[in-house]
């Protein structure tokens, strides 16, 4: 229900003071049928392995997540309190869908799923602030012969 | 979200992904998003309903395979499921089966109140780690116990920074996530249904816990340490809770 009208007063206006700026560019990058790609996921939960470093305030640094990692061993450190954690806290899956991922993956609706994904933390930064860290990580996707990326927000 | 997106597919590496909220989407466009009408905090929609979040996951990735663009906005139509399929249950209203006694007034008694609290809940947070198989409490490394006295004797003015490596804030913060966490898997393991504002009501408006954080807000208020300062403006109390400080 996050349409901006059904929020509280409050809500509504601290969203839609976020305005951005749009990109100077559109990049548009096409490729290969969706069950030939290799699909790493972001999410910018501020979800990582339990004992790696926590998200600090205006973070624009990403922690690896090993494709493998337990969900047991994933905690979230974001530093906003205006989002519900009930959800992820019963099911990693509703904020990150790796185990949905894999299904597709199984189901061959994707070609595979990558070794590697990655967390960042959303708030508190302008989009900007996050093409460093963009860039590097990209770096990283293609060593991992990653051709699709599912971008998950929180 | 959409400037990883951008920064990405400049670089040679379609994206797609989740937008909940099409605002900020719409001002960044970026190559290719789907936009769910789901809460914030639950992009795939809800928690324990593999069904919908595969559907949600597989229409934004085939955006993918769309020909149109860059600059692509869909929508998801259908609202998300309410919760786990628990139809054979009572889902009008939640209450916390736990029994506990108002917050105290005499500041004396909060840390054996809320040392007593976390006692009278442990059953369930450990039922949750059993029936979840682990738990999202732990970015702190103290256990909940631990936390709780930390909060008490820095309300009492004994500041002592446990983990030295980050600021006393940044220490606050995840404490303060960790603890909220561990309450809210105790809460959500409970029998019945419950939504994430009728949780929240919970924690602040019940518990000694919450009652503690309403306390340490206006104590951060007036620090000195500007982190402090900003987050008792808009980080540690949710904006939906924020009618109960004082």
């Amino acid at each position: 229900m996050v349409r901006i009208s059904d929020l509280p007063p409050d809500d509504a206006k601290h969203l839609l003071s976020k305005k951005c700026q749009p990109f100077d560019s559109s990049p548009w990058v096409t490729g290969l049928p969706l069950k030939e790609r290799r699909v790493a996921m972001i999410t910018t939960a501020g979800i990582h392995v339990a004992g790696e470093k926590t998200f600090g305030f205006a973070d624009t640094a990403f922690r690896i997540i090993p494709g493998d990692t337990k969900s047991s061993d994933m905690v979230m450190s974001h530093t906003s309190v205006n989002f519900d954690r009930t959800g992820f806290q019963q099911d990693l899956n509703v904020a990150f869908p790796i185990d949905r991922l894999q299904e597709l993956a199984d189901a061959n609706e994707i070609g595979s799923v990558a070794d590697f994904h990655y967390g960042f933390m959303g708030g508190g930064s302008k989009p900007s602030d996050f093409e460093k860290t963009a860039r590097e990580v990209a770096g990283l996707l293609k060593k991992d012969n990653v051709d699709a990326v599912m971008l998950i927000p929180i | 979200m959409g400037a990883l997106g951008h920064y990405i597919e400049d670089e040679g590496i379609a994206t797609t992904g989740i937008s909940l909220v099409r605002e900020h989407t719409e001002d960044l466009r970026p190559p290719r998003f789907l936009w769910v009408p789901f809460e914030l905090g639950r992009p795939l929609g809800a928690p324990n309903q593999p069904d919908f979040q595969r559907e949600v996951l597989r229409k934004s990735l085939l955006l993918l395979e769309s020909n149109s663009g860059p600059v692509l906005i869909e929508d998801f139509d259908e609202e998300a499921p309410i919760g786990e399929d628990r139809s054979n249950e009572n889902v009008e209203g939640w209450a916390c089966p736990v029994n506990f006694p108002s917050p105290p007034s005499d500041k004396s008694e909060r840390e054996a109140a809320l040392l007593a609290e976390i006692e009278s809940l442990s059953p369930w947070y450990d039922f949750s780690v059993r029936k979840r198989g682990g738990s999202s409490v732990g970015a702190s490394r103290l256990s909940t116990k631990q936390i709780a006295t930390f909060f008490i004797k820095f309300l009492d003015g004994k500041v002592e920074n446990p983990q030295p490596e980050i600021s006393l804030g940044n220490f606050l913060k995840i404490a303060s996530e960790d603890i909220k966490a561990w309450y809210m898997e105790a809460a959500t393991a409970q029998p019945g249904y419950s939504t994430s504002v009728e949780i929240q009501n919970w924690f602040w408006g019940e518990t000694t816990a919450g009652a503690i954080f309403l306390d340490l807000n206006s104590v951060f208020e007036i620090s000195e340490d500007p982190l402090l300062q900003y987050m008792a403006r808009s980080s540690f109390v949710p904006r939906n809770q924020r009618f109960r400080l004082k």
